[in-house]
């Protein structure tokens, strides 16, 4: 049995730790409660670019714009979104594994990658896969201008025809307790996304200024940078829920070996004193 | 009609901007100025870099939009815009600051440098320049 000096010296670190991972767990709570707070506010801007370009998509009856067009697929552009940091459980592996999984199914020279987070960067790079862009320190905090700045990127890789599929994987935040990482096409924009939602609403005929195609070409690249910059806050909520879990199972584990080892502590405590108590009652027996 | 108000929404990615009743609105499209009185035909117009004048009452409000586009129906228009302010949200000297790096940028013309992109950030920081002046 280990000495008690030992057990205590272990205890002492294993307490530390604990604390250190529930300091942790209550910043990603504060941290989760904000990012989610801002999902809300995106919300009611995505959802009108949705509806206007539902509209324009179903009033214009085959309407036609490159944005819309399947084209034969000869590269595919992927956007994988994890984080700067690691300590939030499976949180960056489960993401990464998930574009891997789809990437594997293509020839890796037909591949574009746009990494977000320092965590995608370094899974891919690992895994030999050049990547065009990588966007590190965003994650935590994403602000319109970078989601605008990926969407740019991507429709300009797009229009010059360097690639003719953009996907996005990201981490969808469903609850507290639940992320699922998803993958989602941007580009071409599928339209049936947008056909079945505008059969309840019927509107009045809407004229659009300069003309339909001119708006829809100026409204789609809003749309992209929405969804990312939705998914970008998704995935900050997601990574904090993330971290939240491990480090609260971390604390509690903490807990478990400290209750453990205490028990250890005084069970040699114990052995100590008998010991010492033997000794004292052998040694006045041989005194007699 | 007079008494006729609409309703107007103005939302930028991260916040809802501005969403009350309203007499009139007067914005920048790409095809130049465009005054909204209740009751207009539906129309969907794309916004250019301006200022945004509302009126309630004798009330007259400005504000910055930077691109987005707008949504009229009769009863109200919804302006989605990359990104608004009120006057006495701008920081003038960084306004002013972007105003000297877009200038600067314009004036040299190397090859490496987006052109249209400098041209939007000088338009950007004039136009919140400008608002400024309304400052109380």
């Amino acid at each position: 049995m280990a000495s008690m000096r030992e057990i205590k010296r272990r205890i002492r670190s294993v307490n530390s730790t604990g604390q250190i991972t529930k300091a942790m767990k209550l910043v990603s709570t504060v941290k989760m409660q904000k990012a989610r707070k801002d999902l809300e506010s995106t919300r009611p801007f995505f959802n009108i670019v949705q509806k206007t370009i539902s509209s324009i998509v179903n009033s214009s009856k085959g309407i036609s714009h490159p944005y819309l067009e399947q084209r034969e697929v000869k590269k595919t552009l992927y956007i994988v979104m994890a984080s700067d940091r690691g300590l939030a459980g499976g949180y960056n592996n489960n993401v990464c594994k998930l574009a891997l999984k789809y990437m594997e199914e293509r020839n890796k020279a037909d591949i574009e990658l746009i990494t977000v987070g320092r965590k995608a960067k370094d899974f891919f790079e690992r895994r030999g896969y050049k990547i065009n862009k990588a966007y590190i320190k965003i994650s935590e905090e994403p602000k319109y201008s970078n989601a605008k700045e990926i969407e740019e990127n991507i429709m300009q890789l797009y229009s010059e025809g360097k690639v003719d599929e953009v996907y996005l994987v990201y981490t969808s935040f469903k609850s507290t307790i639940d992320q699922k990482p998803m993958v989602k096409k941007l580009l071409p924009v599928d339209t049936s996304d947008f056909q079945e939602e505008s059969q309840e609403q019927r509107r009045t005929l809407m004229i659009y200024e300069p003309s339909p195609e001119s708006v829809l070409e100026y409204i789609i690249p809003k749309y992209i940078a929405s969804v990312i910059y939705g998914a970008m806050f998704e995935a900050a909520a997601s990574e904090q829920g993330a971290r939240m879990t491990a480090m609260d199972s971390a604390t509690k584990n903490a807990e478990e070996i400290i209750d453990n080892l205490t028990l250890h502590f005084n069970r040699a405590r114990q052995a100590a004193i008998t010991q010492e108590i033997t000794e004292v009652v052998s040694g006045a027996e041989a005194l007699k | 009609m007079a008494e006729k108000k609409t309703l107007l929404k103005i939302i930028t990615p991260d916040r809802n901007f501005f969403d009350e009743e309203v007499d009139m609105v007067i914005f920048r499209t790409i095809q130049g100025d465009m005054g909204v009185l209740p009751g207009h035909a539906p129309l969907t117009t794309i916004l250019s870099i301006g200022i945004i004048r509302i009126k309630q009452g004798e009330e007259e409000k400005r504000a910055t939009l930077i691109g987005g586009f707008a949504e009229i129906q009769p009863d109200r228009i919804t302006i989605l815009a990359d990104a608004a302010e009120w006057p006495e949200e701008i920081d003038k000297e960084r306004a002013e600051a972007a105003k000297r790096r877009a200038e600067e940028r314009l004036a040299k013309k190397t090859e490496d440098i987006n052109v249209a992109r400098a041209e939007a950030a000088l338009k950007r920081a004039l136009v919140r320049l400008e608002l400024c002046q309304y400052r109380e």
